[in-house]
């Protein structure tokens, strides 16, 4: 049965105005082979949908004016090889990536392909997309069900460094304490632009498939890109320039930069590093001598509760699925202490910087005071990575162990 | 899918003009492509049409991917000099084209003939559907070029036959500021320009349209060879489906390659014969060749 042909009527709209749209939507309507009438009075509209037709493969042949009502119709034939609605206005082959609700069965798969690209997840890929190459392309590696709320946590708690901190409260510390303070801020800055420097390196290789883990990972290095400006700003407040940078500290980051593989770097970066930089910032607050050192280290504790909160989520779920997993980050852990045994640790101007902010002044009461809080800060660091190790299936003996190979940098 | 007879032969070589960068990225993909099927092929790049046909009748190349001026330059040389020019295949978007020629809206020129002792923007001095096939049209209404009216040329890369569009774009931009009272251009190349601004909504009225006629093809000399026969046989089977070759069949401006005809070259052939365009230039190739 031959079916009566569409009609569109384009009246006067000129086919470059719009008149194309009309018709691009009658035929994707259509079967390869089926008519459509067009009909209009625009003076090119002959010339234009003639060459339009030609350049997409459709045909088209005078049809009848007086059918349409309008000057002049004619008959457009859809081309063979065009996409329409039966294949989902794409190609035929074009094949769903996962689905956009990461909750959905099936909807972050295990191997996305490399074809998929750049696509949102759950868009209709179609074939001959090129290959990006991302080369953290496994969900085992990278995701985590607990990315997207920490995603959504991470935007909600964003703090602006303008007005969160009292810049502008007013103290005056002894040239002694001013100069701990700016010695404590200078190691901080370079430790965390390690932290920004290595999730960023990971984000340009991550299969955008993993979409809530790549946001994390986005607002994760912005919170250190605050860090370094508030932990930046209190050290140039009353100084001209940052203090020390050690060999030892660097030569401990470079390990951690130099980490190739995402869940181990996760680990000693998020996991044992900022697990114990956390309880560090908190010391920080605790013992700070003026009101805008304890507000940036308050500030910058509450974003890297988040970065370990993640740390642990992740690991926790690919040591579910690969308890041999477990065995590897032990020797991470090992791996990374044989390569730091000949680099001093901890710079000890940094040490020494604490402990005077612990003590307060040079009081010998004041100092022996402070040694025993620095004592009790380095316990409470011990206690807190032997937890987490816990926390990701690790034996009270192995966790006591593999705490005690931590570098001596902290992070 | 290989064909073993043609796999380790000597390759096909194709010529073809590079007119623009993605010239090589097209033939490049092609290459892959016949590779793949079984058939040996390279191609040979000329910076102009007249270089090419030179060479194919050198037999630098087994197959030339001419304009249509190019078609009618080797056809004309075959025929002076005893060899037989075949067009093998062509693109769908070569067959039925139609050149046009425009006039600012508000001026008077509503006829032809109004157009005598005006300026009249052309592309490329060898384009045939900027300059040779309208011009022709003219000419045969009773204006000669020239004589009748002022032709101004925007002569952008000579020797490429009009493929680069910046000829067009001039011609036309030309008639917008008023610095020429009509324009010529191929019909596809004004819904581009008012798609994209170079002529603004009501702007320009359409003057005239020439009769249709084809653009490219691929070209060959004499008889037709197991090589030959193979690279139309796989041109043809070419689907715009297949993602492995939508991308340079979007490049090269297709939806799928058609057996070559030559009925469409009529009113280039009366443009250059009235003009003498490719005279000089056939009588020197065919007196070395011949």
């Amino acid at each position: 049965m031959r079916l009566e042909p569409v009609r569109i009527d384009l009246g006067d709209l000129g086919f470059d105005e719009g008149g194309h749209l009309l018709v691009k939507r009658a035929l994707r309507r259509l079967s390869p082979g089926a008519e459509v009438e067009v009909g209009g009075t625009g003076p090119d509209l002959e010339l234009h949908l003639a060459t339009w037709c030609r350049a997409q493969g459709h045909r088209v042949r005078p049809g009848s004016p007086a059918a349409s009502g309008a000057l002049a119709a004619w008959i457009v034939t859809r081309a063979a090889d065009a996409p329409g609605e039966a294949d989902g206005l794409g190609w035929p082959g074009a094949a769903r990536a996962g689905h956009a609700d990461a909750s959905r069965p099936g909807a972050v798969v295990e191997h996305p392909p490399a074809t998929w690209g750049l696509a949102a997840r759950g868009a209709r890929v179609e074939p001959g997309s090129p290959d990006f190459g991302f080369t953290l392309a496994d969900r085992i590696e990278v995701w985590s069900d607990d990315a997207a709320r920490l995603y959504a946590q991470a935007v909600a708690a964003q703090w602006d460094p303008a007005t969160a901190v009292p810049w502008s409260a007013s103290f005056e510390l002894p040239d002694d304490v001013e100069d701990a303070v700016v010695q404590v801020m200078t190691y901080l800055i370079e430790n965390e632009t390690a932290a920004l420097v290595i999730p960023s390196r990971f984000i340009a290789r991550l299969h955008p498939h993993f979409r809530e883990v790549m946001q994390l990972l986005a607002v994760q290095a912005a919170d250190e890109a605050r860090h370094i400006e508030v932990f930046t700003r209190r050290a140039l407040l009353k100084r001209a320039e940052p203090g020390l940078s050690t060999a030892g500290g660097q030569a401990s980051l470079l390990t951690l930069v130099q980490e190739p593989d995402f869940p181990i770097a996760s680990f000693l970066l998020s996991v044992l590093g900022e697990g114990t930089f956390l309880i560090l910032l908190r010391f920080l607050e605790e013992h700070a001598p003026d009101p805008v050192t304890a507000a940036v280290s308050r500030l910058a504790a509450q974003d890297e509760a988040r970065h370990v909160a993640f740390g642990l989520a992740h690991l926790r779920r690919h040591l579910a699925e690969d308890p041999g997993f477990r065995a590897r980050l032990a020797s991470a852990v090992l791996r990374r202490h044989d390569a730091l045994r000949h680099t001093a640790g901890l710079n000890a101007e940094v040490f020494d910087a604490l402990h005077l902010l612990a003590a307060g002044s040079f009081a010998s009461s004041a100092l022996r005071q402070g040694h025993r809080k620095v004592q009790a800060l380095l316990a409470a660091m011990d206690q807190g990575r032997k937890g987490n190790l816990e926390r990701l299936g690790f034996s009270p003996t192995e966790a006591a162990d593999l705490s005690s190979l931590h570098t001596r940098n902290f992070m | 899918m290989n064909d073993t007879k043609l796999s380790g032969s000597a390759p096909l070589v194709l010529g073809a003009v590079a007119y623009d960068p993605k010239v090589v990225t097209i033939w490049d993909g092609f290459k892959a492509w016949f590779e793949d099927r079984g058939l040996p092929f390279d191609y040979v790049l000329f910076s102009n049409y007249e270089r090419q046909v030179e060479a194919q009748f050198e037999a630098v190349i087994d197959v030339a991917w001419n304009s249509p001026l190019a078609w009618l330059q080797a056809e004309r040389i075959a025929a002076a000099t005893g060899h037989r020019a075949e067009a093998i295949a062509m693109r769908d978007s070569d067959q039925d084209l139609t050149s046009i020629i425009v006039v600012r809206a508000d001026t008077d020129i509503t006829a032809i003939e109004r157009l005598r002792g005006k300026r009249v923007a052309v592309g490329a001095s060898d384009s045939p559907q900027a300059t040779l096939i309208p011009l022709g049209h003219l000419a045969a209404a009773g204006l000669e070029p020239g004589t009748a009216f002022e032709v101004l040329v925007f002569d952008r890369l000579p020797g490429k036959h009009g493929d680069h569009i910046g000829g067009e774009r001039d011609a036309v931009r030309a008639l917008v500021r008023g610095d020429a009272d009509a324009a010529c251009l191929i019909d596809s190349n004004h819904l581009l320009f008012s798609q994209d601004g170079t002529l603004p909504a009501g702007a320009a009225r359409v003057l005239a349209r020439t009769a249709p006629y084809d653009h490219c093809n691929f070209t060959i000399l004499g008889a037709s060879t197991p090589k030959t026969d193979r690279f139309r046989e796989l041109l043809l089977g070419m689907r715009y489906a297949d993602p492995d070759v939508r991308a340079l069949l979007d490049l090269e401006g297709l939806k799928e390659w058609r057996p070559g005809r030559t009925s469409g070259y009529a009113p280039l052939a009366a443009a250059v014969d009235r003009f003498g365009t490719i005279d000089t230039f056939v009588a020197r190739v065919a007196a070395r060749c011949g």
